[in-house]
């Protein structure tokens, strides 16, 4: 199944550490604020999930499109 | 393998400046630099590009916790990541960082002599007297030294404590320079701050 990391930008502190363990380059902290995932290259690793020291960060099943 | 930058080697300046200070406190006014830097990246640039590449203390503490494996590595506790124990927090130190202003002041005035000590976790005082040639400089701003190393250290300390217990970057959920410098983030963004 394929998988995708989901932030929650209310509980994220934009520490940047889920952007600096990335292995793909997928995911950013936009203008300070929270941090976002780029759909297209996020491989759903959890490498993300497992740095963030806010717990903000899940990886869940990719919504499947028709 | 990800490119190194010359910035992810800015551990070693957070070293650096607690080892200064051991041996002449008045280097514990260097730490202005990563007080001033974080404000202006997020004044000017609307960014938290510090936070993100330049924080040499995130940098040593994520070594020691996952190169060194120091870390629990388990989640942090969930009300340290609330609003409410952010901006508490960030209230609070900045509470501890006025009362540090209002003794350099009032050694400044002369209401109060210099005492050559480090406040360790606002609490306890410990001697520093070899750090200091008595006279060297103004009574004040060896007074501020020995206060902003303590402002210093203590965060560090609690750092550490958080990086063994959580998270290697527990400590960046409620560090108050993040707090601070995401909310002039979202202020300028226009994003709910709460």
């Amino acid at each position: 199944m394929k998988r995708l990391a989901f932030v929650d930008k209310n509980r994220c502190v934009s520490c940047g550490a889920c952007m600096k363990v990335c292995p793909m380059g997928a995911i950013s902290v936009w203008r300070g604020c929270y941090s976002v995932v780029d759909e297209q290259k996020c491989v759903g690793c959890g490498k993300c999930a497992n740095i963030c020291p806010a717990g903000c960060i899940e990886v869940k099943a990719r919504e499947v499109i028709a | 393998m990800k490119t190194k930058h010359w910035y992810d080697y800015l551990w070693l300046w957070c070293i650096a400046y607690f080892v200064l200070g051991f041996f002449n406190i008045l280097f514990a006014w260097l730490g202005m630099i990563d007080f001033m830097v974080p404000l202006l990246f997020a004044i000017i640039g609307g960014n938290k590009a510090f936070c993100n590449r330049y924080c040499g203390r995130s940098q040593l503490l994520t070594k020691i916790g996952i190169d060194c494996k120091c870390s629990r590595n388990v989640p942090t506790p969930r009300f340290m990541s609330s609003k409410w124990f952010r901006y508490g927090f960030l209230a609070f130190f900045m509470t501890m960082f006025g009362s540090m202003l209002l003794q350099t002041y009032k050694v400044f005035s002369g209401a109060k002599t210099l005492s050559e000590s480090v406040k360790l976790l606002w609490t306890f005082k410990v001697p520093w007297d070899w750090a200091y040639q008595a006279g060297s400089t103004a009574d004040w701003v060896a007074q501020f030294a020995f206060g902003f190393y303590s402002v210093m250290l203590t965060s560090a300390i609690i750092g550490m404590i958080m990086m063994f217990l959580f998270k290697p970057r527990s400590w960046c959920a409620f560090c108050p320079m993040g707090s601070m410098t995401q909310i002039i983030c979202k202020l300028k963004q226009h994003e709910p701050i709460l």
